[in-house]
Formats: C-alpha cells, structure tokens, sequence
C-alpha cells in the first residue's frame, strides 16, 4: 500500500507494477486535467506539483510519491487565499471557483487549445508560492520547458505577472491590454472570453484521450520498418496468440475501400501482401487488445518479411526518368503553372536581373496533444468516432468509405483539440479504431505516442525554389519566374492545394507585368506532406522576400521603399489575373511597421534600422532590423465551391445556440460564432451556446483549413441569425400588429411599441405558429476561379507586414530574436483577444521556423523520431511582439473580416533572414538558420 | 508487459545495495529517471525486474560542508545545487551548469549522481566536477572507497562502477580558497538534438601579488570517449600572465588536445574546434574575474 496525499486528500491505493504517476493521476485517479503530451519529459504538459515543486508526471514513477503531496489542477482553485479579490466587473462571467491564475489566464487570452494551461499553471503557481514579487526574468526561466504550441507565450507570462500582483496585494486581477477593433460594435471588435476557457483553466475539460467506454479496448498499429519496400509476408497468429489480445486485423479484413485521402484515394488504410510501403507510417496491421501496454507486446510478435526497394528521398531525384515509380500514375502529384505576361520579354527589358535557389526545410505541427481517436459501436448498429479532427465529414466519409457502410451509419463526434495547425485534417488513428470496434463489438481507443505522431500524420513540404527577379534600375519590377519542387511525401494529403498556393504566391505580394512558375508536387518515401499553417504560401514567400532584400542592395534602394514600389494596391492585377477592388491593406501595413520600426532604431541609436549595431560591452552581440511583407489567401479558392452551413436555434429560455461541424483547434472559432450570434440579436455572448464537430448534429462548415471559417462559417452563422432574427420579427409584428422596423432587439429581449417581450415567448408564438425558431443557412463563398483562367482566383486575401530585430553572436553564430513588430490587415478584428493569440503564436511559430524547427529525414527515415528532436521555441524563445491591427474590410465578409489564422507566420521567417544579414551580412538561403555557416561566413573561423 | 514488477524506496545505502544483490532479476538503480524512465518508455532499455529508488536515503540527499570538503549526495537534484548558496560559493561551475540541464521540471528530479553515472562525456555537471577536482564516494556491501572522477568512466555511456553491486553516494569538491573561482559555460544548437555541442568547465587561483594563474583545471565535453581534463591545456597556462597573449596560447594548445569529431545533426569538428577556442577564453576570463571577487571571502 502507498499513501499520498492528492489535492489534500489522503490516498491509500495499492502500487501497480510499471504505472507512472501520470497514469495513476488520469487513469486510476480520474484527475485528466493532467495531460500527456510526449511522455518524454520534454513538453511540460503533465507537469504536477510533488511537495510543492513541479515535476513532469509522465516520467516519475508513481510509487515515488507515497508519502508525498501531489497537486494537480483540480487541486488548485481551493487554495485560492482570502484575502484576494475577484474581478469586479467579469465576475458574473468567470463565476466563483477559480485560483487568480486561473482567472488570470482567463481575461489574458493565455488559453487557446488549452492542452498546455494545467501544466502552464501549475508551473506558475509553485514559482508564485517561491517567489511572490517575481519578475518576467523569472516567469521566463520557470517556465522554460512547459511548451505552448498556440505559442501565446507573450499573453501567458502578463497573466502570470498580474496573478501574482493580484495575489501579493489582494486586489482584482488586472484586465491585460487589449487593442479592439477600430469600429467595434456591440459585441463584434470587443473584449469576449473563450466559453471553454472556465474548464480548461480548471482541467476539467475534456480531450479524447480522457474518455473512458466501459468494455474499451486499447489499439496499437504496426508498421513498416523500411519507408520503400514491397510486402512479401505477413504472419500474425503468434500476436493474435497472445492472451488479452483481441483481434488482429491486416488489409484483407478491412471490409470496404482500402485507400483513404483527403483529395486522392492513395493511402491506404493497411497494406496487403505484395503491395508497396511508401514510407515508414505505413501500417501493416492493427491490433485491439485489453490494454495499451499488450497490445504494444503483440506489435513485437508480429513477422513482416519486406523487401527493401531503392529509397526516393527528395523530389528532385523523383522527378528523373530512372526513379522508380511510387504510385501507379508515377511521381508527379502536379505540375502546377503560372502564366502573366511574357518572362522572356519582361528579363530583356530589366536593367537588373537576380537569380538565387532557396531550401526550406520539412517541418511537424508538434499539436500538444497526440492523436486520439475512439470508435464506439452502437446499438442500432451504428459507428461513434471520438475524434479530435479539423474536418469531422471528411473523416466520417473515409471511416464510412473503408467499413463499406453509408456514411450516414457513422457519426463523428468532434473533442475539444489540443492543437491542430494542419497536422489534424488526414486520417490518423479514425479508421483503424472503427475497422476494430467494428469487428470486436467494442470500443476500441487508438492513442498515438508522441514517436508515432512525429512518424505518421503529414508535414511540412520541404521545398527547393529557384527564383529569377528582373528590374529596373529604379526598382520596378518587370518579371518573377520560378520553379519550385515540393516534397509531398509517400502520399498526396493536400500536396496539389498546398504546392499550389506555394506557386502562386511565389511572386510575393507584389505586381509585376511578366510572371512565369511551374511547381513540380513530387512523391517521395518521405513522411507524406500535407496542410501546415502557411499551406505553401509561407515557402513561396520565404525565398521571394529573402531576394528583395537582395534586389534592394543591388539596386541600393531602401529595401521597404523597393516593396512601397512594387506593392500590391487596389486596382493592382496579380501573377494569376486577378484585379484588386477592394480590402488590400497592404500599404498601409507597410507604412505602419516602417514607421515604428524607425522609431525603434532611432531611440536605439541606430545609424538606419538595416545598419549593424553593435552592443557596447560586447562588440560580437551585433543587432539589426529585417523587414518583409506577404500576402495569404482566405478560403480555397481556385474554384472550388467554398461554402459552409451552420444552424442557430432560439431556445425557450431566450438562449440561442449555433450549430456547425466547423472545428475549433483552439484557434477560437467557437467565440467568433458566440459573439456573431450575439452581435446579431443584440444580446450577451453568454447566452449563446456553440456546438461543433458533431456530423449528427451539426450541418457541415466544411474543413477547417486555408483560413477560411471566420468568414465562411462566420458568414453562415451571421446569416442564419439574421433570418432567424427576421422570422421572430415577422412573428412578433403580425402578433403585436406592428411594421417589422418597429421591433428592436435590446439585452437579450425584443422591444415591441414600448413592450420588452423575453425571446422565450417568441419561440411560443412562432411553434403556436407552426414555425420551429431556427434556422439552417448554407452559405457560398463568392466564386473563383481556377489558377490559369485569370479572373477571381481567391475571394479575398490578408496582408502583412513585420520588422524584426535580431541579435547575433558573431563568436558562435548564436541568433536572438528580440522584436517583432507586426501589422495586419485582417478586414475587421472581430475577436481581439482571440486575435491577439493568433497573432502571438503566428509570430512564434516564424521564430521556430526560421531558427530551431527541423523535421530531419535521412533516406527516408526520419532522425526526428521523438519531442527530444524537434526543438519548438520555448517562453525564452519569445520576443517581445508589438502589434498593429490594420482593418480594410472586405465587402463579403462577416462585418468584413477576412482570414489571419496563418498569415502571422509568413513574413516573420523572411524578416529574420533579413535581419541577420544586415547584422553580420550573411545571406541565409536554407531553413532553419545554421549558427554554423554564420561564424564560417562571417570571417576565416575555420 | 510492465516496465518493472517490483519498485523498491530504499531506505539506507545497504538497503539500497541489498535490494540490487538480492533481486531475483534484473534490479537497476533509479534516481531521478528523468532519463532511465525514458529508456524505459521508448524500448531502448529493456523491463526490469525491481527498480530500486535511492532518492530518499538521507546520506545521498544531503548536501553540506563536511570536514572541509563539500559534500553533494548523489541523489540532490540539480535545482537544489544550482540554488545552493554553499554550492554557488565553493563550486560556481556546478552550480551554473546544474542550472543548465534539462528543463526546470526535470532538474527538480535529476540528480547529480544521474547526471555522473550515465557517463556521458558531455553531461554538464561531470564536466563541472571534473575542473573542480571532485571525488566520488562509492559504496557496495563489501565497505567505501573514494574514486578521483576520472577514474569513474570506461567509454561513452559506460561506467567503471558494478551495476549491480556498486552505487555512488556523493561527491566531494574542495572548498574555495581565496583568489580561487571556477565557472562553465556551454554552447547549443537550437535545432535537432538537445545536448551541448561543447561545454566548458574552469576552476583556476590567481597569484594576487603577480596576476599570473597559479594553477588551472580545464574540463571540456566531448572532447575525448569519457569526460577528462585537459592537462595539456592546463600546464600550457599555469604560472603564465593573464593576458590576451596567453589566452590565444591555450586556445591553440586545446585544440590539440581535445579530440573533437563530427557528431551528426550537432557539430561539425570545425565547429568544434572554434567553439573550443571561445568558450575556453569566455570560461577562463570568467573564472579570472571571479577570482578577484574572491578575494579574501573564503578566508
């Protein structure tokens, strides 16, 4: 027997062989506000405190802990002191049982996908109860390994700063500051705090991978050890052998369609004897089992004989006629190709030309929460699938598709998402999970291990582009051409979306009369590429800023007055022929960073912003500005019919919920549907209720990719409030004998000559009438067309601009990101808190992108096989962001918005690149930075 | 398949040693676990039988001045050293590079005696021991015996201690003595593996009457298979004025001496050897500013 004391109750419980205290903590203790993350001690995410003092829980054992203290966020909000506080005026909004961390983090906007925030806090709160004046300094190395992937780094440490304030002096939690939108409305551009953010500031909220079915069984999948062989055999009799093993499945048990995919049908779900592996996810044959830990022993019990075929590796080598071929339609994914103009004309007519290749580099979305998909085999013969997905009817049509079932027999059940970023609209663990349920009669939970997500779900596509730049000598330029190779992997995902988003914004933001680019989508035995925050247009534009800068000191003009020149503005045409009327920011983002950035380096003592600027003491810390624009698009465009559904239901309480498959990943589409609801019937957020990622329940927004659901399934659910507005009006008028503009919507009540009626007693009147009180409204995106036809390729698109100030150690080559000032045109900033974690975790993701994130394959085998080789940034790693919100609002757009969930991270690679030249002078043309070729070319080191 | 069968809290040094001898299976030490848990995890070390956990015996978690040597108990974590004002006091090199390691969850587990028993010839506070001249206590059932640190690793990874009959119990550093100061400094890579490209540990005494170095211990990771000294170095500097002049010396003499390679997704050798060159200077400079603060405190 151990005994420990949990949240200050006493615990007696017998050890069991093996068990960590994560796993006594969530699985025999029921406590999963203690996530898991990587089970490497890396990440942070199950951080609890042992006698006061964190601990990750994924690596202590639990039989440590007998005789000690535990405390987990469960624990956290009864050792709130007496004497604090609560916030005055949210008070209602937060209720009662919160620690001020808690709160803190709440009114921050420090919660996003949330995933992080138990280990986060509890991080903060043994380093409060050490420390109580803490500093920043102090909050920056507490807190150093308890990552963040939504990366709201800055808004994490204000909150835990005015937490402790709040704390040491008894007073409220100070509010943060928080820029609104410039027109806000009633609800709409104001301050509104995420409806999940109560339960999973307290742990109680709840992901996949904390659910429990009675009768559950636990999935593990074996696949190949090779990324390109054929299968030659396949024996699992000693696996199915193995007592508490219940079933083993292998391709020729999978009832329906082998392949899934978002796109194409090429992956499949298992592969048969003689089939080709393309890579080293491929799955071979899955297993269901009493627990996780026999079905990870039956893994190693089953015999696949493979036969080793010559490894593609990169997409160059794919595309030679002597490769062998991948796929049965060969190796090309796409060629995708842009056309203006005449290139050949518009380089004889330059006065300059440059040309350069660039690498970027493959890299993993790294979502704090590891896959995890429950199938639940229904009475009625029906499949649940718990999922954390961004696209739930994409899923429940593969699920469908592979158990040979109508779609409609399978319901996908959208959990709360610890991150997502791309990394979670590919099957992962859906089909599998169901092919088991569906055989076993039971629920089957498949839990990928951090190794597992770094090994299967899709990429980053590396990219090599060659870019040729032609100009006049006073900086106009007269024509781009490009040619890139995109490494889609062993299957396509959405490699032709991204690769070509990745070509047409090759260009940059930029008009130009001549533009010529051919993309080459390449399989390879590669981790298959897919959707990654930037989808191709953060490559593309890497490399297009990186040369402008060069451009700008070839032709010694300033490098921001060479972008003034060549911007794109209203009544511009772009690379594919689209004309600009409207919502194209882009100038004035400019000229916003232009200006701070000046003002910065001035106060700085700098000569200009692009001059080096040694440290007095310290002559090698040298720091310099960069700068760099770009452009993304919102929706799919490329005339793909882009529309979104939602519902919104006026309940008699006078409460409204809206209702859409459309994902939150923690990027905060639930409070934008909240307070467009709101906003329409005039009342408080609070009463609305959102419901999500249900296919039984909600009617399909479509994928949550391309930034694309603030508008699309924004617009849906404003014009589904609006027409159920309008029917309650036409009710209300006909009944109280008024013109319908006389009925006014007020607090929450409709206002009819002089009478406040409780919109409960609409839904009476309007079911007296027949007439149900909702409304579903499938909204289309306006039409665009596809690449290559000119017109309308997208129906808007974001703008920004940054600075960014670097300081590199020209001893070791050592880069620091200090500032990032960050202008951008998001057509209206409908959520500012919301908005300004997208803005935070976009800035930081760039940092990780440009200086330490690295997705290392090597023939095909990945080097990155866990967390301890994929290096995030971290709070140390954060800058200090200064942000401008630049409103051109776009005609079709919810109150004008358009997309920023991606946009963030674009220009803040390239502006590093940048700043690091103009601080040592080297030219970086290969992601991520190499501290090891800036000392090698900042002079003869070695 | 569990990871072990039988988790056994020692209570004693001979506890802990009896439970290893008389396991009737495999029986590994755990300290902290912060890595053995890991290999556990992941496969890369096979289920055990009985871990024994030597975090609570009061011998090896105690950490004091003891018949003018300090004392460090194996199982200290490295949060504890790092904040200790005796260790910041007497061995600043430990207590900067027991800051370094791991995040600041894992040093509140990770132990010293971890970080020297894995024997890697890069782990921050083996370097810093190694300058700082330590020894190690080890104890099987038969008595003690005090090992120089050196003397504790056979290759990378590999230890000169008997798994299953001998256990560190601590570590003795001798006490600062005025005009003495040690420091440590390392260098990362942001992306790929998070182990130093190098470290760097210097424990020095200044002649105060000639500002030369009087004596000088210089310890570098990875520069060899096992953590090691570099005399060389050492005898290149000691006796010689601190200037310029004689920091190029050391320099180039260290990357003579040091056998740096190439480690794959880390360093280049080049790199390497450049690196070498800075942090010795950047280390060496420290300590000599230090030794100055030093002046007179420990008397």
């Amino acid at each position: 027997m151990m005994n420990l004391q949990v949240n200050g109750k006493p615990i007696e419980i017998e050890p069991q062989p093996g068990e960590t205290l994560a796993d006594l903590l969530r699985v025999r203790l029921g406590l999963t506000g203690t996530k898991i993350g990587c089970e490497e001690a890396e990440c942070g995410a199950c951080t609890v405190l042992v006698d006061g003092e964190p601990v990750v829980s994924c690596a202590y054992p639990a039989e440590r802990a007998d005789g000690k203290e535990i405390l987990t966020i469960e624990g956290l909000a009864s050792l709130t002191p007496n004497s604090y506080q609560k916030v005055g005026d949210r008070s209602d909004e937060l209720g009662s049982e919160l620690h001020p961390l808690q709160e803190a983090f709440i009114t921050h906007g420090a919660i996003q996908c949330g995933f992080c925030t138990p280990g986060q806090i509890l991080t903060a709160h043994a380093l409060i109860e050490e420390k109580p004046d803490l500093t920043s300094t102090d909050v920056r190395k507490a807190l150093k390994d308890t990552l963040c992937r939504c990366a709201g780094y800055p808004s994490i440490e204000k909150a835990i700063l005015a937490a402790a304030d709040a704390i040491r002096t008894g007073e409220p939690v100070a509010p943060p500051t928080i820029d609104l939108s410039s027109k806000p409305l009633k609800t709409i551009g104001d301050i509104n705090f995420r409806p999940d953010a109560i339960e999973k500031a307290t742990g109680t909220a709840k992901f996949t991978d904390d659910l429990i079915f009675d009768g559950m069984l636990h999935a593990r999948v074996k696949r190949s050890d090779y990324p390109h062989a054929i299968l030659e055999s396949l024996d699992v009799e000693k696996a199915r052998a193995l007592p508490g093993v219940v079933c083993v499945l292998t391709a020729t048990d999978i009832p329906g369609e082998n392949n899934h995919g978002l796109v194409i049908f090429d992956w499949p779900v298992l592969v048969g004897l003689g089939e080709r592996v393309r890579y080293m996810g491929d799955a071979l044959a899955i297993v269901a089992a009493e627990s996780e830990a026999i079905a990870a022993e039956a893994l190693t019990l089953i015999e696949a004989e493979l036969s080793p075929q010559e490894v593609v590796d990169n997409p160059v080598r794919a595309r030679e006629e002597d490769a062998p071929d991948l796929h049965e339609s060969g190796n090309l994914l796409k060629h995708i190709k842009v056309r203006k103009g005449d290139v050949e004309e518009g380089f004889a007519d330059s006065d300059i030309t440059l040309e350069h290749t660039f690498y970027t580099q493959t890299t993993d979305h790294a979502f704090l929460e590891p896959e995890c998909s429950i199938a639940r085999p229904t009475e009625d013969g029906r499949m649940e699938i718990y999922v954390g997905s961004q696209i739930p009817y994409a899923d429940r049509n593969q699920v469908a598709r592979a158990l040979g079932w109508p779609e409609k027999r399978v319901r996908v059940m959208g959990q709360l998402m610890g991150g997502g970023f791309g990394g979670k609209e590919d099957i992962a663990g859906q089909i599998h999970a169901a092919l088991l349920a569906d055989v076993t009669g039971r629920p089957v939970k498949l839990l990928f291990d951090r190794q597992e997500s770094l090994l299967v779900h899709p990429k980053r596509h590396a990219t090599q582009i060659k870019l040729k730049v032609g100009a006049k000598n006073d900086g106009q330029l007269t024509a781009v051409r490009t040619e890139l190779y995109g490494d889609t992997g062993a299957y396509a995902s959405l490699g032709e979306k991204v690769m070509g988003r990745a070509t047409a914004h090759s260009s940059g933001p930029y008009e130009m009369p001549h533009m010529r680019a051919d993309c080459y989508a390449m399989y390879t035995n590669n981790p298959p590429a897919g959707a990654f925050r930037g989808f191709g247009a953060l490559q593309g534009q890497f490399a297009i800023e990186n040369m402008m800068d060069r451009l700008a000191e070839a032709l010694d003009i300033d490098p921001v007055e060479l972008r003034r020149m060549n911007a794109l503005q209203v009544g511009s045409t772009t690379n594919t022929g689209q004309i600009l009327r409207e919502s194209t920011g882009l100038m004035e983002c400019l000229d916003k960073i232009d200006a701070e950035m000046r003002r910065l380096a001035k106060d700085d003592g700098y000569e200009s912003p692009f001059a080096p600027l040694p440290a007095p003491r310290s002559p090698h810390l040298v720091r310099s500005w960069g700068f760099a624009v770009a452009y993304k698009n919102t929706g799919f465009g490329g005339g793909a019919p882009d529309k979104a559904s939602a519902e919104v239901e006026l309940y008699p309480d006078g409460t409204l919920e809206v209702r859409t498959s459309s994902a939150e990943l923690g990027q905060g589409l639930v409070t934008v549907l909240q307070m467009v609801a709101a906003e329409e019937f005039a009342m408080s957020p609070q009463r609305v209720k959102v419901l999500v990622m249900d296919t039984d329940l909600t009617p399909d927004g479509g994928p949550t990719t391309a930034s694309r659901q603030t508008y699309v399934t924004g617009n849906a659910a404003r014009y589904a409030a609006k027409t159920l507005r309008e029917a309650i009006t036409t009710t209300l008028a006909e009944k109280y004998d008024q013109p319908p503009d006389q009925i006014r919507f007020v607090e929450g009540l409709a206002q009819v000559n002089g009478h406040k009626i409780p919109l409960g007693d609409a839904v009476a009147l309007m079911k007296a009438e027949g007439r149900e009180p909702r409304v579903m409204y499938e909204y289309w995106a306006p039409e665009t067309q596809p690449l290559g036809e000119g017109g309308d390729m997208h129906f808007a698109f974001s703008f920004a601009a940054q600075a960014v100030e670097v300081e590199v150690n020209t001893r070791t080559g050592e880069v620091d990101v200090l500032r990032v000032v960050v202008a951008n045109d998001v057509g209206k900033a409908l959520n500012p808190l919301g908005l300004k974690g997208q803005i935070e975790g976009g800035v930081v993701m760039g940092v990780g992108h440009a200086l330490t994130e690295n997705y290392i394959i090597e023939g095909g085998v990945p080097f990155t096989d866990r967390l301890a080789r994929y290096r995030m940034p971290n709070i140390t790693q954060t800058p200090e962001i200064i942000s401008f919100i630049v409103e051109h609002p776009t005609e079709d757009g919810p109150y004008g918005a358009k997309g920023v969930g991606e946009i963030v991270s674009i220009p803040t690679i390239p502006a590093i690149t940048n700043a690091i030249y103009n601080a040592v002078g080297v030219r970086i043309d290969r992601l991520p930075v190499d501290q090891e070729l800036i000392v090698k070319e900042i002079g003869d080191k070695y | 398949m569990n990871l072990w069968k039988k988790y056994h809290n020692a209570q004693t040094v001979s506890d802990a040693l009896q439970a290893l001898a008389e396991a009737p299976g495999t029986a590994v030490l755990i300290a902290g676990g912060t890595d053995l848990m890991l290999d556990l995890q992941q496969g890369n070390h096979p289920p055990v039988h009985t871990l024994v956990d030597v975090t609570a015996i009061p011998e090896m978690t105690a950490l004091e001045i003891r018949d003018g040597e300090l004392f460090i108990g194996a199982s200290v974590p490295h949060a504890k050293i790092t904040k200790s004002q005796i260790v910041q006091e007497h061995a600043a090199a430990l207590a900067t590079a027991c800051g370094l390691v791991g995040g600041p969850q894992v040093r509140n587990t990770a132990t010293l005696g971890g970080n020297v028993g894995h024997a890697l010839p890069a782990a921050d506070g083996t370097i810093a021991l190694t300058a700082l001249d330590a020894e190690a206590e080890v104890a099987s059932l038969e008595g003690r015996r005090r090992v120089p640190l050196e003397q504790l690793f056979a290759g990378p990874g590999e230890s000169t201690l008997d798994p299953r009959g001998e256990l560190l119990v601590g570590f003795y550093v001798p006490l600062g003595e005025s005009n003495q100061a040690s420091a440590f400094k390392r260098i990362m890579r942001p992306q790929g593996v998070a182990i130093a490209i190098l470290n760097t540990a210097v424990w020095l005494q200044r002649d105060a009457q000639a500002e030369v170095i009087a004596d000088v211990r210089i310890s570098i990771g990875p520069s060899g298979p096992v953590p090691r000294r570099l005399r060389k170095t050492e005898d290149t500097l000691r006796g010689k004025i601190f200037n310029d002049e004689t920091l190029a010396m050391g320099v180039e003499v260290v990357v003579e001496e040091a056998n740096f390679r190439t480690s794959r997704h880390r360093a280049t050798k080049e790199y390497r050897h450049h690196m070498a060159g800075v942090l010795l200077e950047e280390t060496l400079s420290m300590a000599w500013l230090r030794s100055h603060a030093n002046e007179g405190v420990f008397v």
